[in-house]
This record gives structure tokens, sequence and C-alpha cells, in this order.
């Protein structure tokens, strides 16, 4: 069942020379107990989509147009208070820095008991009872003792499960979770993404999972979207991506990634640099530094088309880029 | 004096940082960031270095290069030690042993040229090369790392993205030839689908100039790819070293294969098929590091011998600092 679905997203800020153009008509779906990985380079979009989704960001300044629904219900023209409501109640989110998501001053526990006590009007034990569990659940020992804690008593990996515990106190049907793990330790990171699967899996929720790192797609999301230049260039379920990329960003940047169970000889390399957002360039965004660019890419600006199997991406020669793995 | 082709011999260094009491005027004890290491650095070869984040990469490659004193141990390059050359040594020295660091953004002076930042080497040792000669070589500094010298000789370090800030602080490591460059994180403030550009022109200027470097990254996958031999630390510590190959196919220190099975493989065939070691909790203060093996308070193997005896850095192509070490 579609669970959230985004109709040509847009969202400009005003810049000093013009409109920075952050999100240039993003479509997608999230599955109801299906995680749906947004992979994309640093400023890519991902982030001010993911705002876009949740309802905190400021318009103005930003312009945002489109549609977001979640169960068929649109977000966008919600009047504030239910959209408060939604985003707390039905979506949730976690961030890649846990310090600026949690309160500095107040302890973990009062943190989730508060939320648990206005929105769900839970009486102080209970409130305390099940902010121990939640604690708990994010594997944090000693948890009757840890929520009278303040955040800052807690290493980066264990700020990083409060904050989970505190996205799940509700019981959302969407998380999204914006780079969760990459200010983390790789040991810790493989503990915080695990916790994080198993919590998807076990609750049935939808989780929207955004991330630069392809070894963290390939780990866990069912789903992919990748993102470059605000626009969604390429999407498909994780394997049809990994084995046959419909699109040259994705192709380079499989072939541009060292792995750690193999020594690979030569890496290929994506010439330049992602493009500004206050100044993309005509036709294709990735038309500079694409290898398979024709005149017709410097244009023309390629659509997100429909492929065989249910999957989509925006290149005039996608036939070309597919064939070229078989 | 370190044998032929040793470029780089680090002996038993140690950093350890005072740390301030809360009261004031009172000890709070020592950081021990660098806690003896040793590793031979062999000409043109790339030693990397891996662990997780405050076990002393910074820390060992700013004393590499002589920018922090050691609380005691060596580094010898040829007949000097770094920490002890004054005068012609010293500069002879300075010349010859390089630094990148990570942040392109602030390792460059916003307010000069890049035509300025790539002479000032040639004036601190104006004996390495002619007044006349040296804007030809940078110059030639700027093809070498695949910037357009016409384009981009009068430009400011703010006018460049990430990816060619990082290769004009590479042009100004090799302006003065030296035969060892110690790469700090060079590519971890990078976009993914730039860090293969610097890492591909990294390689290419080895084969090229023949350059040592040491390696410090905490992505396991891009050390992989451009190491000939690796170097694990854990709080301070080395715990294995050895050849590429041997150390990720059999690695033999249980915090190896930990780290190593944690990092994420870009192939979803394979997920669910590879063996995850789950470590508890993060790595301990190095204010206050565990008794015996450093590692025994995540270590799933560890015993009473563990929490008493340290376990030195056996000798060999591929030494492991463990009791138990895991078959190869
Ligand atoms: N000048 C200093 N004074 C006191 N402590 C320091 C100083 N520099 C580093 N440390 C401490 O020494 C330890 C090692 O730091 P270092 O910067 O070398 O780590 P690192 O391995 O480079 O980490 P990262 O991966 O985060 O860059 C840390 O605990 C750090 O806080
Ligand atoms: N509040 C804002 N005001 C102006 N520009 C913004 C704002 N937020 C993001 N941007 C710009 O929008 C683009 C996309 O940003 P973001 O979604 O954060 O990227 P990422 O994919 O790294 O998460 C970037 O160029 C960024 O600088
Ligand atoms: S449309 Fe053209 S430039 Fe764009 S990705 Fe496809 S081939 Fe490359
Ligand atoms: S010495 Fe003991 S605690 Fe240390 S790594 Fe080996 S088995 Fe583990
Ligand atoms: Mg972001
Ligand atoms: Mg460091």
């Amino acid at each position: 069942m579609t669970l959230l679905e985004i109709a040509d997203l847009r969202v400009a800020f005003p810049g000093p020379t013009g409109p920075v153009n952050a999100v240039n008509g993003v479509s997608l779906e999230v599955e109801a107990g299906r995680t749906l990985a947004i992979l994309g380079e640093s400023g890519s979009g991902k982030s001010v989509t993911a705002q876009a989704v949740m309802g905190i960001l400021d318009a103005p300044p930003a312009r945002i147009d489109g549609a977001v629904r979640l169960r068929g219900r649109e977000l966008l023209t919600l009047p504030r208070k239910q959209r408060d409501r939604i985003s707390g109640e039905e979506i949730a989110m976690v961030f890649q820095d846990a310090m600026a998501a949690l309160n500095p001053v107040y302890t973990v526990g009062h943190q989730i008991m508060e939320v648990l006590r206005v929105r769900r009007g839970m009486s102080k034990a209970d409130a305390r009872r099940r902010a121990v569990e939640l604690v708990d659940r994010v594997r944090i020992p000693a948890a009757k003792d840890r929520i009278r804690d303040y955040p800052h008593q807690f290493s980066g990996g264990m700020r990083q499960r409060i904050m989970i515990a505190l996205a799940i106190s509700l019981e959302p049907d969407l998380l999204i979770a914006d780079e969760p793990t990459t200010a983390l330790d790789v040991t810790v990171q493989a503990q915080v993404m695990e916790l994080l699967a198993e919590i998807q899996r076990d609750s049935g929720m939808g989780l929207m999972l955004i991330t630069h790192d392809l070894g963290v797609v390939a780990e866990v999301a069912d789903d992919v979207a990748v993102m470059y230049a605000g626009r969604i260039v390429e999407r498909g379920t994780v394997g049809q991506i990994f084995d046959g990329p419909a699109h040259p960003y994705t192709e380079g940047l499989l072939a541009s990634m060292p792995r750690v169970d193999r020594r690979d000889d030569v890496l290929y390399a994506i010439p330049g640099a992602p493009p500004n957002p206050a100044q993309l360039p005509t036709g294709c965004p990735f038309h500079l530094r694409c290898p398979r660019a024709t005149d017709e890419c410097r244009v023309t600006l390629p659509p997100l088309a429909a492929l065989p199997a249910g999957r989509e991406s925006a290149c005039h020669h996608y036939e070309e880029v597919l064939g070229a793995r078989r | 004096m370190p044998g032929d082709d040793v470029v780089l011999r680090v002996e038993n260094l140690v950093k350890h940082f005072p740390l301030k009491g809360r009261i004031p005027f009172t000890s709070g004890g020592v950081v021990k960031a660098v806690d003896g290491v040793s590793f031979d650095l062999r000409r043109g070869e790339t030693l990397g270095v891996v662990g997780e984040s405050g076990c002393g990469k910074s820390t060992l490659a700013r004393m590499l290069v002589g920018l922090e004193q050691p609380t005691s141990g060596a580094v010898r390059f040829g007949t000097s030690i770094v920490h002890q050359a004054r005068g012609r040594d010293l500069r002879a020295l300075r010349r010859r042993i390089q630094i990148v660091l990570q942040d392109p953004y602030t390792s460059l002076n916003p307010r000069r040229t890049i035509r300025e930042i790539l002479l000032q080497p040639f004036e601190i040792h104006p004996e390495v090369l002619d007044r006349g000669r040296r804007l030809d070589r940078v110059r030639e500094l700027l093809e070498l790392v695949g910037l357009d010298p016409h384009l981009h000789l009068d430009r400011y370090p703010h006018q460049f993205s990430g990816g060619q800030r990082q290769r004009i602080g590479i042009a100004r490591a090799l302006a003065l030839q030296p035969d060892v460059i110690v790469c700090d994180e060079p590519v971890s403030a990078l976009d993914v689908s730039v860090q293969a550009q610097v890492v591909n022109l990294l390689e290419r200027l080895q084969d090229e100039l023949g350059v040592a470097y040491v390696f410090i990254a905490h992505d396991l996958s891009v050390v992989r790819h451009i190491s000939d031999r690796v170097a694990v630390m854990y709080l301070g510590k080395l715990v294995e070293t050895g050849p590429e190959a041997s150390l990720y196919d059999t690695p033999r220190h249980p915090y190896t294969r930990a780290l190593l099975s944690a990092v994420p493989v870009p192939e979803p065939a394979v997920r669910g098929e590879r063996q995850r070691i789950l470590l508890p909790g993060d790595p301990p203060s190095p204010v206050d590091p565990p008794s015996g093996c450093r590692f025994r308070t995540r270590c799933w193997q560890a015993t009473e011998t563990c929490a008493t005896t340290e376990p030195p850095l056996a000798a060999g192509a591929h030494p492991v600092a463990c009791h138990y070490p895991l078959a190869a």
C-alpha cells in the first residue's frame, strides 16, 4: 500500500542572484513496511525534500509547490495545526546530528515523557514506564537509570538511539531518517543501522532513509531513488539499481566506489563536480559530467520515464546504459 | 639508521596531552592520544592507517611531519630525527616530509591566489629552485594535478570546488619534491563522486614520482584500494599491521575483524551472507584506557590474561597484538 506519495515537489529559496532551486520536481512513493533509500551527494536536495514532507521548512522564504500525500491525504495545504499533529504522530524524523534535535537542558527521560503526556495524554507514571521501555528498546543498558541523564552524558551513537526512541515513541507510520549514521564510526554505524532496520521490520512502518552511502543502501533498502541536482534521476528496486543501473550517474557512482571485500585495480572517476543549484545547466543537469552526453542532452531535459519492470530513468540514452552491463 | 628502502622509521612514538583539571591549577590526568606506535614506511609505498574517531590518527600524522612534539619516541628520516633536527637538517626535513589535510576549505589561505599559494614553498626554501624558474614549475604542478594553469593560476581558493581545492593542496605538498606525504583524511570531506578523482590522482603521482604516502582515513574501502600495507589503530596503539590483501582477507585481530565486518558492501546480493560482528558499546576514553589489552572491554574473546597483560605487537610480516589471534 502506498503510504507516502510525493508528486512533482519543487522547493526554491531566494538567493542573492535569483532563486536557489533545491528541489526540481521530485516524485516518489514510500510503501508501508518497506524502506526507500534516497541516494544522492551533498546538495542534491535530499534534506530539503525530507523537510518539505515533515513540514518544517519555513515558507516563505521557501517556495514549495507540488503535492505530498500521506495515505492519500494532501499535507501541503493542511492548516498548520493539523499539519503539526501529523508530523509528530504519523510521520517522525531522525537527523544526522542528534545533539541539535534533543534539548540539552532536559533529561532524555523528560523529553520522551513530555511527548507521551502531551500527545497521548498519559499519566506521569505510565509515561515513565513507556520511556524506559523505549530506551531499553534501542538497547541502551540500564535504561531505568539512564533516562535521568542529559543528552551530553551519552556518546554519539547512544544519542542517535535516544533520538530514534523519541521518534518511535508515538508509533509513526512513516519514519524519515536523514543521514542517521553519517557522523558515526563504522562499528557504531552498524549497530544503529541494524537497530533501525529491526524496528522497521517489527513495526511495519515505512522508512525513508536518506544517505550518500551506497553500501548502506545495498544493505538495508528495498527501493531506491537516486537524486541529482534536485531531481530523481533513477528509481527501482535495490536489486535493479545495483545489478544494472539505468542512468549514467548511478553507473558512474557504482564504478567509482572502492570495496572493502575485494581490491579493484582502477576506479572510475566521474569528472567535474555537482552543479550549483543556483545555476543549473541547460538540458540534462548531468550532461557536463556524462560520458554518454549527446547534443540532445545539452538542450533537452530528459523526463523521468517509465522503463520495463516498474523502474524509471531520466536519461535520453537509458537503453544504452542498460545494455552496457549486459 | 633505517635500512635502504625505509624512508621513515617510527619508533615507539607517544603523545600524552595533559588534561586541564576542573579545579584551576590541578592536574586532571592525561589523554593518551598516541601510546607507543612503531612502523617503517618504505620508499614509494603507501601505508594506510585506519581506526575510529579519536584513536589518535591525526595526532600521529602531526608528529610525523614535526607539527607536534612527541612525549617520547622518535621519527627517523635517513640519519636525522624529526624532532631533534635543527638548522639545515630541519629545513631539509620540512621539505621532504609534507602533509595534506582533510579540509580543503580551511587548509588554503583564502586571501591568496593559487599562484601565490604555490610559490610560497619556494620562498620558504629558495635553494630548491632559481627564482626565474619557479613560475614554470608552478604551472607544471597545476598540470600535474589536473588543473589548467591558464584558467586557474590567478583565482582564489573560494572559486574552486572541494575536489579542486584538494588538488591544489596536493600540488602544494608536491612542490618541493618530497619523499613522503602524510595524507590525513584527504578525501573524507569530498563528495562521493569526487573522491575517486583525488584517489586516482594520488595513485598516478606515486607512479610518476615515487613518493611514499601515509594515508590516514576512517573509510576502510578507500584505504584498501590505495594501500600496499595497512596499520589498524585502536585507542592510541597499533593492533595489527600487514600487507593489504592479507590484512583484509584474513584479519587476525578481533578488532580488525569486527571493523571490516561492519563496513557495508555495495552489493545487495551478498546482504545477510557476510558474517557481521556487532561490537558492544563505543571505544573507551583515551584518558583512562582499560588495563592489559585496550580492546578487552569490547572483545568477545577476552580472558583474565587480557585484563592483566598487555599483548605486544609481535614481529613479522603481519604482526598482531592479541593473546589469542584469530586463525588465518
Ligand atoms: N591538543 C590536544 N589536547 C588534548 N587532547 C587532544 C589534543 N589533540 C587531540 N587530543 C585527543 O587525543 C585523542 C586522539 O585525537 P586525534 O585527533 O588524533 O584522533 P583521530 O584518530 O584523528 O580522530 P578522527 O577520526 O575523529 O579525526 C582524542 O581523544 C582527542 O580528543
Ligand atoms: N534554508 C535554505 N536556504 C537556502 N538554500 C538552502 C536552504 N536549505 C538548503 N538549501 C540549498 O538547497 C540545496 C539542497 O540542499 P539539501 O537538501 O540540504 O542537500 P542534501 O542533499 O545534501 O541534503 C543546497 O544547494 C542547499 O545549499
Ligand atoms: S540524458 Fe544525456 S547527459 Fe543526461 S545522463 Fe543521459 S546520456 Fe547523460
Ligand atoms: S588480547 Fe584478549 S581482549 Fe585483546 S583482542 Fe586479543 S583476545 Fe581480545
Ligand atoms: Mg542533507
Ligand atoms: Mg583526525
